[in-house]
């Protein structure tokens, strides 16, 4: 029995300690947001975040989890109430199959927790272990900008409202 | 009661009403000036769009008696936008809210047969279906409203579904439909279209199916979780048809969660209760089974000889039969231009569910055509096709025929070895780029002439192509039907013909030159197994066209794009070339070292979206690296119903095609295919991506819809080689553009 603690909630599962997290979430936990894209690190397709650092699921076996943070595309908010850098890529429109989305939005999360203000250059290097097969980088891009924009702006209003 | 398909109107009687919002005659004949009422059509009309295969009103659109309204399109939702777009189309011209309306996609039990979603036909085909059907029901309804209110049809307009008179009087589509069968022809010309007035087609609504996938809501067949929910995976042969010699299956059978070893001929697969458990069983397998024989690949280096020295049927498919000679004095030019096999490397590997209860078989799949696919399935299950259900869902971006299929039929199969439970099955990243149809490798070889003037005086084009499509519909066309016991035979492939080509798609130069002559050399053995790419040959015949192009251009020393406007007739495919060439820049364009213009053009098949790309790039002399700067593109899709939705497949069309011609290849030698992952077959990754990209949507209201998906893929690519070209002063004519190529063109 290994305990993970996903989007703020415990989990136990009886799975084989070598099962890589990612099919947990998607078939025990029924969180979709992570995908199955090569197996092999090579995609960035079932990238979820492992205390706040963004990992490859389809290559971390359980075993390595116990006790850590881990945050999948749903915990950064739901349909209804999507998290600021969801919402930043529903306003882009930036998604044409959607596959690969969810990685890039996790990677991007990432990034602007460490760095609200990335320049283009940043953001690249950060997305590049993400693949994209539709050519949405544009859009992928624009999205990470606006939500930094937002990030900024409600920085420097909670600023504003500290003074 | 009146039938309705006596209820014809023409679009001219229509219009003379004039140009309002919500001026309508009636729809009874006996309401119309006997002198207006239509004639007797001498020969039935085609009826537009998918409309001619499928003319009932309930099959594209019902109404139910509380007024909820449901839209049917066999074309599936294949991350283009289709939901959105056609949504658009049935709220416009039915004037309801466009929340209200849902839109069920193909699924052999509830939609029309449009065969497949391809060739950026769903907005021609179904769009265009729709956009009858639906305004021919606002029709209908407004009919049963007058009839129904005895007031003139003039005196009725609709709000949200609902027909108000200019009294104030009311009736819902609810209540009008109430008792009343839908089960009737549209007619040709169904509708009053005035566009001026579209408050919902032409918006760049959002996508409806975006937030859903955005917060890991259910969106794809991958996500399907069924109840009694098993997993598999299959084990492919060695090298493509290699023969499953030895195989013990006893230590896998004991394996934990293994439910079900499946074997069948060279078919072999797994089923276990949990996805890991099903991986590791594969694993196992694939150690455990021991194949024999194989084809033999060449090196894919030598592949182009390889596949000129194949039998091909030869066809002069446009121009006179003999080649022109360049006349004295003029300019030759001669060019041989080489595109690689490469894939379509869906980012989600091939998944379905198939679930086999009481004799009926259930796929989900992210099939291209669910009535095709069933039709293979049924035989190659020996089953009745009416026992046989294929519903869409969607997976990951498939450009083309790739492992949806397939796995499709890998579900039938296992799902039939499991009765009673649902089987998901999942191909690994290998499985996929080993065993997915590649876009054909091609050859074109060109030689043409140009005076100092300018004047184009010979142009003899010749390509060489596999197959572009080798799709299902026959069993034998589905691997895993190629792998089973009592094999089926794959169906000898043929071309698409000209006007919309498969090999020679986009082959037929789309400017006016004198006496040019086009030979297509279709080659239907496959070294490789190949089928539909996005944009099928055009990709590989616009690259060459629009490179060679501007290597004539060059040799009159004429601007590439004056090249090509004086040749251009079309007003709408001027428009597009000229609105990029503003767009960029092109006349006031800084040179310096090392940076590179580029310029093409293509009306996609000759007859679908125009599309013109301009952009520049730099090439690192030291490594041989480019890096695209801005580019720009133009596009005229007809009727814009979705500006956003296009410029998306645009910009789409036109980062993947830089990927395929920076990078792409695949690559295999006599032990098979080499390209097993993204380090075997590198894509372009966000470093490489353009700085920037701009569309610009010409709006044609009114207009038929142009298909648009494919449209940039060709021109994109030509862009790139013209500009590396303009950038090194040497044309390289192999693609992709690698760095090591680069570098040896520039030493030469
Ligand atoms: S699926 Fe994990 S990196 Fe590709
Ligand atoms: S949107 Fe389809 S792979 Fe990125």
């Amino acid at each position: 029995m290994i305990g993970l603690r996903v989007n703020g909630n415990r989990f136990e599962t009886e799975s084989d300690p070598e099962t890589p997290l990612l099919y947990v979430l998607r078939n025990e936990m029924q969180l979709n947001g992570a995908k199955f894209g090569c197996g092999l690190g090579q995609c960035g397709s079932c990238t979820v975040l492992v205390d706040n650092r963004p990992v490859f699921s389809c290559l971390t076996p359980i075993a390595m989890l116990a006790e850590r943070e881990i945050t999948t595309l749903e915990g950064l908010g739901s349909i209804d109430n999507p998290g600021p850098v969801q919402r930043a890529f529903i306003e882009e429109q930036a998604a044409q199959c959607g596959y690969c989305i969810p990685g890039m939005i996790m990677r991007a999360h990432a990034l602007l927790s460490e760095n609200s203000a990335p320049d283009e250059a940043i953001i690249r290097e950060a997305l590049e272990p993400s693949l994209c097969r539709c050519g949405t980088h544009m859009r992928i891009l624009r999205a990470v900008h606006r939500a930094s924009k937002g990030l900024q702006e409600q920085a420097s209003a909670a600023g504003e409202s500290n003074r | 009661m009146t039938t309705l398909g006596q209820m014809e109107l023409s679009r001219r009687t229509l219009l003379k009403g004039g140009g309002g919002l919500v001026l309508y005659f009636a729809i009874s004949p006996r309401r119309l000036p006997a002198q207006e009422a239509p004639g007797p059509t001498a020969e039935p009309q085609q009826l537009p769009g998918s409309l001619s295969d499928s003319p009932f009103l309930d099959s594209w659109i019902r109404i139910e008696s509380d007024g909820s309204i449901t839209v049917f399109t066999g074309k599936a939702e294949l991350g283009q936008g289709i939901r959105t777009a056609l949504t658009q189309i049935a709220a416009e011209q039915l004037r309801v809210e466009f929340s209200r309306i849902e839109l069920v996609t193909a699924d052999t039990a509830r939609t029309p047969d449009e065969g497949y979603t391809a060739g950026s036909q769903s907005m021609q085909h179904s769009g265009t279906a729709i956009l009858h059907a639906a305004a021919y029901l606002r029709r209908m309804m407004i009919g049963f409203a007058a009839e129904a209110l005895g007031v003139s049809a003039n005196d009725l307009k609709v709000e949200d579904g609902v027909v108000v008179s200019s009294a104030g009087d009311k009736r819902s589509y609810g209540q009008l439909v109430s008792g009343r069968s839908l089960h009737v022809t549209v007619p040709d010309q169904a509708g009053f279209f005035d566009p001026e007035n579209y408050t919902v087609m032409g918006q760049s609504l959002p996508r409806v199916d975006i937030p859903a996938k955005l917060t890991g809501q259910q969106s794809y067949v991958h996500d399907l979780k069924l109840d009694g929910m098993v997993h598999a995976r299959v084990v492919r042969p060695a090298k493509p048809s290699a023969r499953l010699a030895n195989l013990d299956t006893s230590e896998v059978e004991k394996m934990p969660g293994v439910l079900r070893v499946v074997r069948d001929g060279n078919y072999l697969g797994v089923i276990a209760e949990g996805e890991f458990q099903a991986i590791k069983a594969m694993q196992a397998l694939q150690s455990a089974a021991q194949w024999e024989g194989g084809a033999s690949l060449p090196a894919d280096a030598d592949i182009y000889e390889h596949l000129m020295r194949l039998p091909a049927v030869s066809t002069v498919v446009h121009g006179p039969e003999t080649p022109t000679s360049p006349p004295g004095g003029a300019r030759i030019v001669e060019a041989t231009y080489t595109r690689p096999y490469q894939m379509h490397g869906s980012i989600g590997p091939s998944c379905a569910v198939g679930h086999f209860q009481n004799g009926q078989l259930t796929i989900w799949s992210h099939t291209q055509g669910v009535y095709p696919d069933r039709t293979a399935i049924a035989e190659m299950t020996n089953m009745d096709e009416q026992a046989v259900r294929v519903i869409h869902m969607e997976g990951a971006g498939c450009y083309g025929h790739n492992g949806a299929d397939d796995a499709a039929a890998d579900a039938a199969l296992l799902a039939r070895a499991l009765p009673g439970r649902p089987v998901r099955v999942q191909w690994m990243r290998d499985h996929e780029h080993q065993w997915e149809p590649y876009g054909s490798a091609m050859v074109v070889k060109v030689q043409g002439s140009v005076l100092v003037t300018g004047e184009i005086t010979s142009w003899n084009y010749e390509v060489w192509s596999n197959p572009h499509t080798t799709r299902p519909g026959p069993a034998g066309n589905l691997l895993p039907a190629q792998l089973i016991s009592g094999a089926f035979q794959p169906e000898a492939p043929t071309n698409i013909p000209l006007p919309a080509g498969g090999a020679d798609r986009n082959a037929v130069p789309g400017y006016s030159i004198a006496n040019a002559r086009v030979v297509e050399h279709f080659i239907a053995e496959m070294p490789l197994r190949t089928s539909a790419l996005r944009s099928l040959g055009a990709y590989m015949n616009v690259f060459a066209l629009e490179s060679f192009m501007d290597e004539l251009a060059f040799a009159a020393s004429v601007d590439p794009v004056e090249f090509r406007l004086a040749r251009l007739e079309d007003p709408r495919a001027r428009d597009v070339v000229t609105t990029a060439a503003d767009a960029f820049g092109w006349n006031d364009w800084a040179r310096r070292p090392g940076h590179g213009r580029g310029f093409a053009y293509a009306r996609y098949k000759n007859l679908a979206a125009y599309c013109a790309v301009a952009l520049e790039l730099d090439v690192d002399r030291a490594t041989g690296r480019i890096r695209i700067g801005r580019a720009v593109a133009a596009c005229d899709s007809g009727h814009a119903v979705n500006p956003d939705g296009i410029r998306n497949q645009i910009e789409g069309g036109l980062v993947q095609s830089a990927s395929w011609t920076l990078f792409e290849q695949v690559r295999f030698d006599g032990d098979g295919i080499q390209s097993a992952d993204w380090a075997g077959y590198p894509i372009m990754r966000f470093p490489s991506v353009p700085e920037t990209v701009g569309v610009h949507v010409i709006d044609r209201p009114g207009e038929p819809f142009l298909g648009t998906g494919e449209a940039s893929q060709g021109p994109a690519a030509a862009a790139i080689a013209n500009a590396v070209a303009d950038a090194i002063g040497v044309r390289i004519r192999d693609l992709p553009l690698q760095p090591e190529r680069v570098r040896t063109a520039m030493q030469v």
